[in-house]
């Protein structure tokens, strides 16, 4: 009899549980991304995560460890007080361009100059899933959304925002990367820098975050190849992809 | 006359003593943002919380300051805020999201003249805010309301309690005069923070048990409403238990002054000093504004020919009054707006005024 | 018995301490006792004031519009709060900064050096301690062991300060 080796399985990071997310969507892919590197540094039973508003918000229906919600744009102020009062535990939150970009801007940039000792999962799909495909503060120039119907318009809604090159330069951000999903190479390359970025506040070394561009087949009009095209031939150019900061060494 | 008991006295402002009560009461994290005329309680946390060892955090809003709170409680720990008007009202955010999330957490207004900026004097313009739900969506808070430092530090003691016990943000509601005010106060005794086991709910990773989610998100049909209802059975529960008032004097009283907080204290001046010419006055003080001592100031003003209402405000707990007492036509108002304190003379010329 | 006292003078003269002083000596003989700062905006601009209840009775309110003593360490003080006080009452007035004339017949007045005599002493800031003491002298409400107990809480730590303090804590109860 052939030996037969188990090569691949659920993490035991999710749940057994059908997705919400719409197909060619990268939420999915980033949750079990986060859910595997949880497996591989044996934390899952001392994490504690927090959903943003968002498509997003559902992510304690997958995840199988402690989660919270917290008011749109607030996750980084939620997990300054978890950790401040739990430094044992290793606290992460996962927020979308609107949460993290828009109306939360002020809760990341504080927590990132605090030096807050905890890890950002920044997922930018250039646009508002959960409202209905809105413009958000990453849409690029000429980008169509519902309320920029005729492409973002640089006089009257101003550049895409770039928060990771704005985060970068704080002195409280150990360790800054940009990732994407829309190939498998990118996949493992987002994997190693969620990894890594949950390694840096095991080994105490202060606030980690990653962006990963994502894609949004059903808000960017787009097919699931026409999306992944757009991240490789447009997103990626003007969100250029690798570490922005590394002060971990 | 009642003198103060010499010795372990300590003469405080009621915004330390708040800070003290929340050390002793076991308060694990504190987060903050300057405003007066509450600032001495911030500058006051940010040392003593570090003396103990325990989270003191001057956050950048009051957005951020209530959403740590949030976390804090998540994660088991007792935790409170504190601000003045125009922050509290950004509190309402969060506010509304601890009541949704079932978290306890202790809020402290040190109430200012407004709308708006308003001014930095006394007031008792945010009782609407506090007692009808300053935030979105059909919750409550319990709302205690002192009249002095000792009971600045009492209640605070107590509103992390009542918090732990029902699971939702109570609110400390004072004002300008008593935050800055000093008066002697009596410590009690020293608590350790609690302890999350103590917190079957507390997210503290999920070691040897199931996964545990907070959330106030309740999306499948009837689940919210379902949720609701439970908000609401432990609100009627609080309506029935936690009622808290002071009366002087009301059972025979022809008028019955009614007052919270510093207009209280002048009000009692006045029904005290009247009540020496034989006058028949009585005060009622609601301390838990809410829930509001609906049922016993029906039962007190059944007899009374007169109600008058003091306020620092335009009139808003006494629309309260009116539901209680159930007759208009015995009640009477006296307020002061913007930061206006009511002088015990004003006070006793609206009581000889009702009693004509 | 009810005392109404309000203290002031410029930022800098030490009022709030003075006030603190008198609170804690209050306390400390089991009356019943505020004390209540100007606060924040109004203490831009140099001028502060505190004002301090004492008495047998509960405090109604720790604000009040008129008083039984003022202890006026300035000029503007004076100006803003000399029709305040009730008849019968007491100024006590800092000499060393304001001459001229009190019209007032109705109340008596106490002209005294404060901050000449605490130069003499060689910390022209210790004025509102010498106050505290003719205040303690005029009144006699507390104890001089009070008192200096409550200076040596409220210099707390440092010895020179502390000793400085109840000279003038001395030179004040001397003066009346």
């Amino acid at each position: 009899m052939p030996k037969v080796e188990k090569i691949f399985s659920k993490p035991k990071g999710l749940q057994d549980a059908p997705t919400h997310y719409c197909s060619g969507c990268g939420h999915g892919t980033i949750h079990r991304l986060v859910a595997e590197a949880v497996d591989e540094l044996g934390i899952r039973e001392r994490i504690i995560g927090i959903a943003p508003v968002g498509c997003a918000v559902l992510a304690y229906d997958y995840w199988n460890f402690d989660v919270t919600e917290a008011a749109h744009g607030r996750p980084p102020a939620v997990a300054t007080g978890i950790k401040r009062v739990r430094p044992d535990n290793i606290v992460f939150t996962y927020q979308g361009d609107g949460d993290l970009a828009a109306i939360g801007t002020a809760e990341i940039v504080h927590a990132a100059n605090r030096g807050e000792n905890i890890t950002v999962i920044f997922v930018n799909n250039g646009t508002y899933g959960m409202t209905g495909g809105q413009m958000a503060p990453t849409t690029l120039i000429g980008q169509k959304t519902a309320t920029s119907i005729l492409g973002r318009d640089l006089v009257r809604d101003g550049y895409p925002l770039k928060i990771s090159e704005m985060l970068a330069v704080l002195d409280g951000v150990k360790y800054l990367e940009r990732t994407a999903v829309h190939t498998p190479a990118d996949v493992l390359k987002t994997k190693r820098a969620i990894k890594k970025a949950f390694k840096n506040q095991i080994e105490k070394k202060g606030f980690s975050m990653v962006e990963v561009l994502s894609m949004c087949p059903t808000y960017t009009g787009r097919s699931i190849n026409g999306s992944i095209k757009w991240i490789k031939e447009r997103v990626s150019k003007d969100y250029p992809l690798g570490v922005l900061k590394d002060a971990t060494k | 006359m009642k003198k103060q008991k010499s010795k372990k006295v300590h003469l405080m402002t009621g915004n330390e003593a708040v800070g003290e009560a929340a050390v002793r009461a076991g308060c694990g994290l504190y987060a903050g943002y300057p405003i007066t005329p509450q600032n001495e309680l911030t500058a006051f946390m940010s040392k003593r919380m570090t003396e103990k060892g325990r989270a003191f955090i001057q956050s950048e809003s009051e957005l951020a300051a209530i959403s740590m709170v949030f976390g804090a409680s998540v994660a088991g720990v007792r935790t409170m805020t504190s601000s003045s008007s125009p922050g509290i009202s950004l509190k309402q955010e969060g506010i509304s999201y601890l009541a949704g999330c079932k978290l306890p957490a202790v809020i402290v207004n040190v109430m200012r003249g407004g709308p708006g900026l308003g001014n930095i004097a006394p007031s008792q313009a945010d009782y609407f805010q506090a007692t009808k739900g300053g935030g979105h969506g059909d919750y409550r808070m319990i709302v205690l309301a002192p009249s002095s430092a000792q009971e600045s530090m009492d209640f605070t003691i107590s509103s992390f309690d009542l918090a732990d016990k029902y699971r939702m943000p109570v609110m400390v509601l004072t004002d300008g005069m008593l935050g800055q005010m000093m008066e002697p106060v009596r410590l009690p005794v020293m608590q350790q923070p609690s302890s999350a086991n103590q917190k079957p709910w507390a997210l503290t990773g999920a070691k040897g048990r199931n996964p545990r989610f907070i959330k106030s998100l309740f999306l499948k049909p009837g689940e919210l409403e379902g949720f609701n209802k439970l908000l609401q059975r432990t609100y009627k529960e609080i309506e029935k238990k936690e009622v808290r008032y002071e009366a002087l004097g009301c059972s025979r009283a022809e008028l019955i002054v009614v007052a919270y907080g510093s207009a209280s204290r002048i009000a009692r001046a006045s029904v005290k000093d009247l009540r020496k010419n034989k006058k028949h006055i009585g005060l009622f003080r609601p301390i838990t504004l809410w829930p509001f001592p609906e049922k016993v100031l029906k039962r007190l003003t059944k007899k009374a020919k007169k109600v008058l209402v003091v306020e620092m405000s335009s009139g808003q707990m006494l629309e309260d009054v009116r539901l209680a007492v159930g007759d208009d036509s015995k009640i009477s108002f006296y307020g002061r707006m913007g930061g206006g304190i009511p002088a015990k003379e004003e006070i006793d010329k609206e009581i000889l005024k009702c009693l004509r | 018995m009810t005392e109404e006292i309000i203290c002031a003078g410029f930022g800098g003269q030490g009022i709030m301490i003075l006030g603190k002083l008198m609170a804690y000596s209050a306390m400390r003989k089991n009356f019943n006792v505020t004390w209540m700062p100007s606060y924040g905006a109004e203490v831009r601009g140099g001028t502060a004031h505190c004002m301090v209840v004492i008495s047998d009775k509960e405090v109604a309110s720790p604000v009040i519009s008129l008083y039984d003593t003022a202890i006026i360490m300035n000029k503007p003080s004076l100006d803003k709060f000399i029709g305040k006080i009730r008849p019968k009452g007491t100024l006590i007035l800092n000499s060393s900064l304001v001459d001229g004339k009190i019209k007032r017949k109705d109340i008596s007045v106490l002209r005294i050096p404060f901050t000449d005599i605490a130069h003499k002493l060689g910390n022209i800031r210790v004025a509102n301690v010498i106050a505290f003491g003719v205040y303690m002298s005029k009144k006699k409400l507390f104890s001089k062991e009070i008192a200096k107990k409550g200076i040596t809480i409220a210099f707390g730590g440092n010895k020179e300060l502390v000793s400085l303090n109840i000279r003038a804590l001395e030179e004040g109860l001397k003066v009346v």
